[in-house]
C-alpha cells in the first residue's frame, strides 16, 4: 500500500507538473513533448489502478497518433518559436486575472464537489456483478463492448471515419501546374488519338509535333 | 495520507482540468495550444471516469473512457486540419491576430 501511494504522488506530480509546462511553455514543440510525458504518466496511474486495456490504449492512441499529429502540424506550420508569453503580454492583459479567477472558481468548485460526495451504500451492491473476477481487464471489456456497447462501437467507427473523410477535404487543395493522373481520360483513350501511321519518304524524314 | 483513495484520483483530475482550462483562457500564442489544453480537459474527464470505474467496480466507465478517447481523436484531427486551413489563408494562427470574426 506504501509502494501504491508513492507511485502515485510520483505519478501524479510528473502529471500536474508536465500540465503547467504544457501551457507555459515558450516552444510550442517543448509544449507537445510535455503532452507526450503527461499522457505517459497518467497512462501509468492507469495501469498502476487495475485498468490496463485503457493505458496501453492511451499510449497507443494518444502518443503514438494524437502527439505525433500535433508534431507534425507544428513543424509544419513554422510557428515553433512566439514571441509573447501568456503571462506577459502587455496590452491585452485585461482578460488574465479574469480567466486566473474563473478558473480557481472551477477548481475549488471541483473540490467542494468531491469533499462533498460520498457512497451511496447501496450502490456498490447493484454494480458489483458486472466486473468478472476470474478474467483480466482486457477479457472483461471485450466481453461488455461487443454485446451490450456494440452500437455505440459501430457509431464511433463511424464517427472516426467521418474525422478522416473531414480531415481529408478540409486540407485537400487542387494546385495550378501540378501533373495529376485523371484515370478517366487514360481509360477513354482511343486508338486514333494515341497512334498515328505516317507514311515516311526516303532522305526527308518526318516532322513530329506534339 | 498513504491510502490512496478515489478523492486522490479525483483531486487530480480537478488540478489537471482547471490546468486545461488556465491554458484556454491565458493563451497568447497560437491556436494549437489551447487544442493541447482541450485535449488536458478530456484528459481529465478520462481519470475521472476510470477510477470511478475502478473504486465502484462497475465497467461501463472505461467503456465510455474509450469512447471519449474516440472522440478526442476525431476532434484532434478535425481541428488540425481547419487550423493548417487557416494558415494557409491568413498565414498565422496566432490568437491576437485572429479576428476575422471581430470577437
Amino acid at each position: 500500500m506504501l509502494a501504491h501511494a508513492i507511485f502515485f504522488y510520483f505519478f501524479s506530480f510528473v502529471a500536474i507538473i508536465s500540465a503547467i509546462m504544457v501551457t507555459a511553455s515558450k516552444n510550442t514543440v517543448h509544449s507537445v513533448f510535455f503532452l507526450i510525458l503527461d499522457f505517459i504518466s497518467i497512462s501509468c496511474l492507469f495501469i498502476m489502478i487495475g485498468a490496463e486495456f485503457l493505458g496501453m490504449i492511451m499510449l497507443i492512441v494518444y502518443v503514438g497518433a494524437v502527439a505525433v499529429l500535433f508534431l507534425f502540424v507544428v513543424m509544419m506550420l513554422n510557428v515553433a518559436l512566439q514571441k509573447n508569453q501568456w503571462f506577459k503580454s502587455s496590452e491585452t492583459s485585461t482578460h488574465i486575472p479574469v480567466g486566473l479567477i474563473v478558473s480557481l472558481i472551477i477548481f475549488f468548485e471541483l473540490i467542494i464537489v468531491i469533499g462533498g460526495w460520498k457512497y451511496k451504500p447501496d450502490i456498490i451492491k447493484n454494480f458489483s456483478d458486472s466486473l468478472i473476477s476470474n478474467s483480466t481487464n482486457t477479457h472483461t471489456i471485450g466481453s461488455v463492448l461487443y454485446t451490450e456497447y456494440v452500437h455505440l462501437f459501430q457509431i464511433s467507427g463511424m464517427i472516426l471515419l467521418v474525422a478522416m473523410i473531414g480531415a481529408i477535404v478540409l486540407t485537400f487543395r487542387k494546385r495550378e501546374g501540378v501533373k495529376r493522373q485523371n484515370y478517366f481520360s487514360q481509360i477513354s483513350r482511343e486508338k486514333n488519338q494515341g497512334v498515328e501511321l505516317v507514311e515516311v519518304k526516303s532522305n526527308e524524314g518526318v516532322k513530329i509535333d506534339v | 495520507m498513504f491510502e490512496v483513495s478515489l478523492g486522490h484520483y479525483l483531486t487530480l483530475g480537478a488540478i489537471i482540468f482547471t490546468i486545461g482550462v488556465i491554458g484556454i483562457f491565458l493563451n497568447r500564442k497560437n491556436v494549437i495550444v489551447i487544442l493541447m489544453s482541450i485535449e488536458l480537459i478530456l484528459l481529465a474527464v478520462n481519470i475521472n471516469l476510470v477510477s470511478f470505474s475502478i473504486f465502484l467496480q462497475d465497467l461501463s466507465g472505461q467503456i465510455f473512457t474509450l469512447f471519449i478517447l474516440t472522440v478526442a481523436a476525431a476532434e484532434a484531427a478535425i481541428g488540425l486540419a481547419i487550423i493548417v486551413v487557416y494558415y494557409r489563408n491568413a498565414g498565422t494562427i496566432r490568437v491576437e491576430e485572429i479576428e476575422n470574426l471581430k470577437g
